[in-house]
C-alpha cells in the first residue's frame, strides 16, 4: 500500500539492477555489533579449522598471511537496509585455506566462529569456487578494527551479518548448524534477492 | 524465541494515532497495531515506506513503550537532515495515516528476564529509546532489580523522555538517573558536564547497591564505542554487554 505524501529521496542515479529489494545505497560504512568493540593484537590472533569438534589446522597471524591472496570488489548488502556499492577488499579465498589444510569438502555445512564467541552459518558451496574468503584488508589498508579487524570472513551474496567480523576459524558441521543471528529470529540462508531477512521470509 | 519472532514477523498496516514532540529533534509516534504483538523490552520494528512508483525505503526503529496489552506502541524517532524516512515522519506524517510495519524483531537487546543483579543503562540521543522500554517494563512489573541510567545528550532540553524519567527519579525504588550535558554545563549536582568516559560510567554504576550483572549501551556508533569501552573497563566480561548502534 502506497504511504501519503511519500515519494522517497529523489536521486534518480541509484543503479537498480544492483540495489536489492528494500536496500538503499549508502556512501558511508555503518557499524552495526551485538557488543564491545574487540581488541586482537596479531600476536594473539589465529585462525581454526575444524571438521566437527577435531582441529585440522591451526595458522598463525604470520602463517595465514603467507597464503595466496585474492581481491574482489563487490556490493554488499546489510539486512538493516543499506547497501554499499563496489567495496574492495583483499584476503584469503576460503578455497586457498582448505588447500592449505589438506581438505575438500568433509560435511557441506560450515559454521564461522569469531573472537567474541559470535558465530554464523554459510552452506561450503557459498564458500567455496571463489565465492568468499577471509579478508584481511578493505579499500587497500589493514581491516580497521570496527569492521572486523584483523580478519573477517567476506560472503558478498548474502546478508553482511553473514560476513562474520573478528572470525577465528571454520568448522564443518554434520548439520547445518544455526549461528548468533540465526538464533536470534534472522534467515538462516539470508539471500537479499529474495529478501531473507527473518526466519521464515 | 525464534518461533515467537517467527510467527510475528508478518507486514502488517497501523494507523498513527498520535503524535507527540518529545525535543526539538525527537518526536514520538503512537501506532495502533493491526495484529497484536508480544514484544520484549529492548525489541525493535522496522517500518516500510511505499512511494507510488513503487520505490520502498525500510528503517528500524525501537519500540519505546512496555509491554502490555494495548495495541498501541510508541517509536521516537529523531529527527536526521537530510535523511530519507525520520523527515518523513517529522514533516508529513500526520495522525491518522497509516504506516507498514512488521516485528517485533530483535533477539539480542533484550532485558533479562528473570534478571536479578542490577542492571547498567547506557543511551544518548534517541539511543533511549529500548531503555525507556526496559524501565517502563520495571516499573509495570514492579520487578525490583536495580536499574541505572546514564544518558548523554547535547543540552538538557534534548534529553527525551526527560520529564518521565525525573518523576521516575523520584517515585520508582532503585532506580537511579544520571545525565551527562555535552553542550551545555549540568545543573544537577548529581549530574555530569561533558562527554562520558570511563569515570563517569564507574560514577554512575557505583549508585547500583551491587556491581552490575549486565548492561545495555544504545546510540551512535562512536558514543557506543566509548560506553561500552568504559564498562568493560568496570570489570563486566564482553558477553554481558549488549550494543544496540543506529548506523552511522
Ligand atoms: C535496531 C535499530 C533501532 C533503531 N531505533 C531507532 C529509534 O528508536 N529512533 C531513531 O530515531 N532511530 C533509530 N534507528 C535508526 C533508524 O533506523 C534510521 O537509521 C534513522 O532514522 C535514519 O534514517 P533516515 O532515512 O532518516 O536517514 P538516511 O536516509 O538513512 O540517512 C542517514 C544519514 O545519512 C545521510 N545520508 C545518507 N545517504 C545520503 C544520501 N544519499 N544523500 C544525502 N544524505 C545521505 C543523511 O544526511 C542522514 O543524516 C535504529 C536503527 C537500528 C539499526
Amino acid at each position: 500500500m502506497v504511504t501519503r505524501g511519500f515519494t522517497g529521496r529523489q536521486s534518480g542515479s541509484e543503479p537498480s539492477d544492483r540495489v536489492p529489494p528494500g536496500q538503499h545505497l549508502v556512501d558511508n560504512f555503518p557499524v552495526l555489533t551485538a557488543g564491545p568493540t574487540p581488541r586482537i593484537e596479531p600476536a594473539d590472533w589465529t585462525f581454526t579449522l575444524k571438521v566437527g569438534p577435531r582441529p585440522v589446522k591451526v595458522w598463525s597471524w604470520s602463517e595465514f598471511n603467507a597464503l595466496p591472496r585474492t581481491r574482489m570488489t563487490r556490493d554488499i548488502h546489510c539486512v538493516t537496509s543499506w547497501s554499499k556499492l563496489s567495496t574492495a577488499w583483499e584476503g584469503v579465498a576460503v578455497d586457498d585455506i582448505l588447500a592449505d589444510a589438506g581438505l575438500s569438502a568433509p560435511t557441506p555445512f560450515v559454521l564461522a566462529h569469531c573472537f567474541d564467541g559470535y558465530s554464523t552459518n554459510v552452506p561450503l558451496a557459498d564458500l567455496a569456487t571463489g565465492k568468499a574468503m577471509v579478508a584481511l584488508k578493505y579499500e587497500g589498508q589493514p581491516l580497521p578494527r570496527e569492521h572486523g579487524g584483523p580478519a573477517r570472513l567476506l560472503v558478498p551474496h548474502l546478508y553482511f551479518w553473514k560476513s562474520a567480523k573478528w572470525v577465528n576459524g571454520l568448522q564443518f558441521t554434520e548439520r547445518d548448524e544455526a549461528g548468533f543471528w540465526e538464533l536470534r529470529g534472522y534467515h538462516m540462508y539470508g539471500d537479499p534477492w529474495n529478501e531473507q531477512r527473518y526466519t521464515n521470509d | 524465541m525464534t518461533e515467537a519472532i517467527a510467527a510475528t514477523a508478518r507486514w502488517q498496516s497501523c494507523a498513527i494515532v498520535e503524535i507527540a514532540t518529545r525535543t526539538p529533534a525527537i518526536k514520538s509516534f503512537f501506532l495502533r497495531l493491526s495484529e497484536t504483538f508480544d514484544h520484549k523490552a529492548g525489541q525493535h520494528v522496522d517500518v516500510r515506506l511505499i512511494a507510488p512508483n513503487g520505490y520502498t525505503a525500510m528503517r528500524s526503529y525501537s519500540i519505546a513503550s512496555a509491554p502490555s496489552d494495548s495495541r498501541v506502541i510508541e517509536l521516537a524517532i529523531e529527527r536526521l537532515p537530510d535523511g530519507e524516512v525520520s523527515p518523513f515522519f517529522h514533516d508529513v506524517a500526520q495522525v491518522g495515516d497509516t504506516i507498514e510495519l512488521r516485528g517485533p524483531l530483535g533477539g539480542h537487546f533484550l532485558w533479562p528476564r528473570p534478571s536479578s543483579k542490577p542492571v547498567l543503562l547506557i543511551g544518548a540521543g534517541s539511543g533511549v529509546a529500548p531503555l525507556m522500554a526496559m524501565i517502563r517494563y520495571r516499573k509495570a512489573s514492579a520487578e525490583v532489580v536495580p536499574v541505572a541510567l546514564l544518558l548523554s545528550s547535547r543540552t538538557w532540553c534534548e534529553v527525551l523522555f526527560r520529564d518521565e524519567l525525573l518523576e521516575l527519579e523520584t517515585s520508582l525504588p532503585d532506580f537511579a538517573f544520571a545525565l551527562a550535558l555535552t553542550r551545555e554545563p549540568a545543573t544537577r549536582r548529581t549530574d555530569f558536564s561533558g562527554r562520558i568516559d570511563a569515570r563517569v560510567v564507574a560514577d554512575v554504576a557505583a549508585r547500583l547497591p551491587a556491581s552490575p550483572g549486565c548492561a545495555f549501551v544504545c546510540g551512535s556508533n562512536a558514543f557506543v564505542d566509548i560506553a561500552a569501552d568504559a564498562v568493560l573497563a568496570l570489570g563486566l566480561e564482553a558477553g554481558t554487554i549488549k550494543t544496540e548502534r543506529y548506523g552511522a
